[in-house]
């Protein structure tokens, strides 16, 4: 499918606001490529391609709103899915936390679309999987891998005057590497919007050498250790952070942000302070759209500076209710860090545990934000500044709110993905001391 | 979010919001038959020596409530085609919402190259289970009353009457949805097969918190429902639908309003209850919260894609290797434990009659008298197990997603003495009694586990005497299933399940039941879970 340009979104959008007679109408348009090559036991499994476009209209009449689709642009076609929006909005009931479409928004231009990844071909798939299966070959381990690719636009349009376009490029890789006996694991993930930024053989080779270090695991006690986190496993626990932001369910007193008999923890001190993280769709290494779905514009903004809770993300009906900005969540995380290496970290580490991917992660108690899940694919322990040997897998019980107040060192701060939610962030890898480990698992 | 059983709505709008009267609406198997053979003869002119076609329209209704408010009512709609075809010996596969001629050839072409392009990377050629073609066939859920059908003023009358009971006995705040599910499927292959089928799934769920407002502590539970394949009589509960106790629980259809009056009272009693004491408790679980335990412990550590490696970057892999089952004497569980695998239950997730590869579906035991002795497999694993046709476990989420091997419903099997509810916790002198799901994790090989739930008794000397808070057991797959030792009888056996199993690169969700009677499991680990922040 060939992306449509700003102007011919621009147009089509116009054409289909004209046959509304509605109170308010909003259109949203989007179009997505994308491709994937999945390969296991040394050889690919499975390999696909999808194109998919699609047209969205909201209609409202007072606060009754119905919504219609279609995938055609032909005139007739943009016309019935207008009068289908409208007849359905007849038909709803009043939602009484409906809130009026935004007028015309002012957005930065985003950096989020890279043509050399739109470009990409399934040979070129072909031959990044060639280059890891050449590392499994002369490492004598079994690669299991997954490498991803996307185009695409979006663009939306209402009544009351706003336009927004945007167009993005993403690739996510990810590499298993086992040792033929099955008792060695190595994991690493890389993401860009710029497919040449990624050396799939630099990864799988990282990968490698973690499964071969890690092949000869020995038990130790679970309990309380000073843990190294690695940008990939501080991810999947950082992120249940950015995703409980929310102001409303905080005001009601039903999260980790609330505080006894009322009020949240917006402007109190939560974490070490030397815990900052922001969100900027401009970040040259992490770009995202610099709009949302509901067409707010995405800014920097500082979720927490210097250990305090500085925002909260609002939706558009709660901001009104509480009279503030309507903060709109983050599309990813950057958290600063420090200037020592991953290395330098052990180095300066007299006894713990490196921990390189965590898994399954689920909430235990969202009061405290407890989660529980377990290390995966390469545990070492530290001993005198070097890692000793491997160690088997732990599950662990643990609070991010606990642990960044346990807050030891930072790292040198690297761009990750998330292995739950496939979102990206830069984040340092993490140095954290009283980190609970509540039994052991014997998964490799 | 995340690889497993994920039960939590996140209201995935997987597909187009469309108007209420379309959902009703199918499409003529004879254009759908028209659509396939284009795509069959595109990708057999091109060098295919197998294809298959996947025509999907996939509808879905989401009503949202919270306390007095509707909040979104959502028709969605996503129609299209996949194609999956084998050439130089490898995989391809293409999808697309265009279905014109000309776009469904090239889409085939498209899947042609791609699997030209990778057969340079394979290790040995695509084999297939021999599968003859059934012809033109199809299949439909049995249901009694289509959801689709009832106007949306009469479920937004049932959540906001919903919400108004927990509401009335003591909740804070309630979240209540109806999720609907319609999957028109047809299944065209080179093989000769033109397969039609309906498939109805529906879920009643709730949310309920209640605070404490002095001490900002709060506590939430969660609707007993279960998701099941069965139409909008699963809301109609008889009273022999229903099971007296400690709690009211629901066998085969469900009462909503009844259960959001006793989850607002009950929120409120969580607060109250009683921190556990960490230790060894013998454990009472009913099948509304040992339906996960099987799937996470069972399910997904036979599934036999993962046992061979195939999920090994993501969902991860299996400690139930191929030497266990050749050793015929694997000891998974104790002698009760008997788990069968059936895409055929009638009321399940999983039931169709043919499965995502045109495979005709069935049943067969996983797990007899405790011994591991098979696995689940589809069309190209056949070989691994001896077997000579597939076991009919090939899924996929849309018409956009390729398909692979999945789960089929698997089921802990009744006691075969008459024994009830109350006659195994008769037995029990330290124990604790759970209903419901709560939190869940279990490691990449399905050993160490981890679980919550919504409703903890403590139960002393053969009696239930009081509630409790802060509970998850731990243990270790194997050891578990061996601590199992008694089973209530077929009088007892109900259904759970999940709509939301993830697996696969891109990730794919995917719905299954899973059933059993309440069961006992001695000495099993108990942490307790409160935290300060």
């Amino acid at each position: 499918m060939t992306l449509l340009t700003k102007d011919e979104a621009y147009a089509i959008l116009k054409k289909v606001l004209s046959y509304s007679k509605a109170d308010e109408c909003e259109v949203n348009l989007a179009g997505t490529n994308s491709s994937n090559i999945r390969y296991a036991r040394n050889a690919v499994s499975t390999s696909g391609s999808i194109s998919q476009f699609q047209l969205v209209v909201s209609s409202a009449y007072g606060k009754k709103s119905g919504i219609a689709t279609i995938n055609e642009l032909d005139d007739t076609s943009l016309e019935k899915v207008v009068r289908r929006s409208e007849e359905l909005a007849q038909l709803a009931p009043e939602n009484p936390e409906y809130v009026s479409f935004l007028g015309p928004q002012t957005y930065a231009e985003p950096i989020t679309y890279v043509p050399a990844t739109a470009a990409i071909t399934p040979k070129m798939r072909a031959d990044a999987v060639a280059q890891s299966l050449q590392v499994a070959k002369g490492t004598k381990t079994v690669a299991a891998g997954f490498l991803e690719d996307n185009n695409g636009f979006t663009a939306m349009m209402n009544s009351k005057g706003l336009f927004a376009y945007n167009t993005s490029t993403n690739t996510n890789f990810s590499i298993t590497m086992r040792t033929e006996d099955g008792k060695g694991s190595g994991y690493a993930t890389r993401g860009y919007n710029d497919i040449t930024k990624l050396n799939v053989k630099e990864a799988t080779e990282i990968a490698a050498q973690k499964a071969v270090k890690s092949a000869t695991a020995k038990g130790i006690e679970p309990g309380k250790y000073t843990v190294i986190l690695e940008p990939a496993a501080a991810a999947v626990l950082l992120e249940r952070i950015f995703f409980g932001l929310d102001a409303r369910q905080a005001d009601e007193g039903r999260s980790f942000l609330s505080k006894p008999g009322g009020g949240t923890k917006l402007g109190e001190k939560l974490v070490d302070e030397r815990v900052n993280i922001y969100s900027n769709p401009l970040h040259p290494d992490l770009p995202t759209s610099t709009w949302n779905g509901d067409g707010r514009p995405q800014e920097k903004v500082s979720w927490i500076e210097k250990g305090v809770i500085k925002n909260l993300t609002y939706s558009r009906y709660w901001a009104q209710n509480k009279n503030v900005k309507a903060v709109p969540g983050p599309d990813a995380a950057i958290m600063e860090g420090g200037t020592k290496s991953l290395e330098e970290l052990i180095a300066g580490t007299k006894k713990g545990v490196l921990v390189t991917r965590l898994w399954y992660i689920r909430d235990v108690d969202p009061q405290t934000l407890l989660l529980t899940g377990l290390t995966r694919d390469g545990t070492f322990y530290i001993e005198n500044g070097k890692i000793q040997y491997p160690i088997k897998n732990f599950r662990f019980n643990e609070s991010p709110i606990i642990m960044l107040n346990n807050l030891e060192e930072l790292g040198k701060v690297e761009r990750t993905v998330s292995v739950e939610s496939n979102v990206n962030y830069l984040l340092p890898p993490l140095k954290i001391r009283d980190f609970t480990f509540s039994s052991l698992s014997d998964a490799v | 979010m995340g690889a497993a059983a994920s039960m939590i709505p996140a209201i995935p709008v997987i597909g187009k919001p469309i108007d209420p009267e379309r959902m009703l609406e199918s499409v003529d198997p004879a254009t759908k038959k028209k659509m396939a053979d284009i795509a069959l003869n595109a990708a057999r002119s091109q060098g295919a020596t197998y294809t298959d076609v996947r025509v999907g329209r996939y509808l879905n209704q989401f009503v949202v409530t919270r306390e007095d408010k509707v909040q979104n009512i959502v028709n969605t709609e996503t129609y299209g085609m996949g194609i999956r075809v084998i050439a130089n010996g490898g995989w391809g596969f293409a999808a697309t919402d265009k279905l014109d001629n000309d776009s469904i050839a090239q889409t085939a072409r498209l899947a042609v190259a791609i699997a030209k392009e990778n057969s340079r990377l394979l290790t040995e050629p695509v084999r297939l289970a021999p599968q003859k073609g059934f012809g033109e066939v199809s299949w439909k859920a049995p249901i009694e009353k289509n959801a689709f059908e009832v106007p949306i003023k009469e479920k937004v009358d049932l959540l906001l009457g919903v919400n108004s009971a927990a509401m009335k006995s003591g909740a804070d705040y309630i979240n209540s949805i109806l999720f609907l599910v319609n999957e028109q499927k047809y299944f065209a292959s080179s093989e000769g097969s033109y397969i039609d089928q309906d498939v109805h799934r529906i879920w009643p769920v709730f949310f309920v918190t209640k605070i404490d407002k002095e001490t900002g502590k709060f506590e939430t539970r969660n609707s007993l429902s279960t998701p099941i394949g069965m139409g909008y009589e699963y809301l109609n509960a008889r009273p022999q639908d229903k099971i007296q106790g400690v709690t009211t629980l629901y066998k085969g259809r469900y009462d909503m309003l009844e259960d959001a009056k006793a989850a607002g009272a009950q929120a409120g009693e969580k607060l109250k209850a009683k921190s556990v004491e960490p230790g060894k408790y013998d454990l009472v679980l009913d099948p509304s919260h040992l339906w996960l335990t099987i799937h996470e412990s069972v399910g997904h550590p036979s599934e036999l894609d993962r046992v061979l490696g195939y999920e090994a970057n993501f969902a991860g892999t299996s400690f139930l290797t191929l030497d266990k089952w050749q050793s015929k004497n694997f000891k998974f569980g104790s002698n009760l434990v008997n788990l069968v695998a059936d895409k055929t239950q009638v009321g399940s997730l999983g039931a169709v009659g043919y499965d995502d590869e045109g495979v005709k579906c069935g049943q067969w035991d996983i797990i007899k008298d405790g011994v591991l002795v098979n696995y689940q497999a589809i069309r190209d694993q056949a070989h691994i197990l001896g077997l000579d046709a597939s076991q009919g476990c090939c899924y996929a989420d849309n018409w956009s997603s390729v398909q692979f091997q999945r789960m089929p419903n698997v089921s802990l099997q009744p006691g075969k003495e008459k024994k009830s509810m109350d006659d195994i916790i008769k037995g029990v002198e330290k124990g604790i009694y759970i209903v419901g799901d709560g939190s869940f994790s279990i490691d990449q090989q399905r050993y160490n586990f981890q679980f919550g739930g919504q409703l903890f008794y403590e139960i002393k000397n053969g009696k239930i005497v009081g509630a409790l808070k802060d509970v998850a057991y731990q243990s270790n797959t194997q050891e578990f299933w061996n601590s199992c030792v008694g089973i209530a009888d077929s009088s007892d056996y109900r259904l759970g399940g999940s709509f939301f199993d993830g697996k696969g690169q891109p990730g794919q969700v995917s719905a299954v039941s899973h059933g059993s009677s309440t069961a006992r499991f001695n000495g099993v680990n108990v942490i307790n879970t409160s935290r300060k922040i």
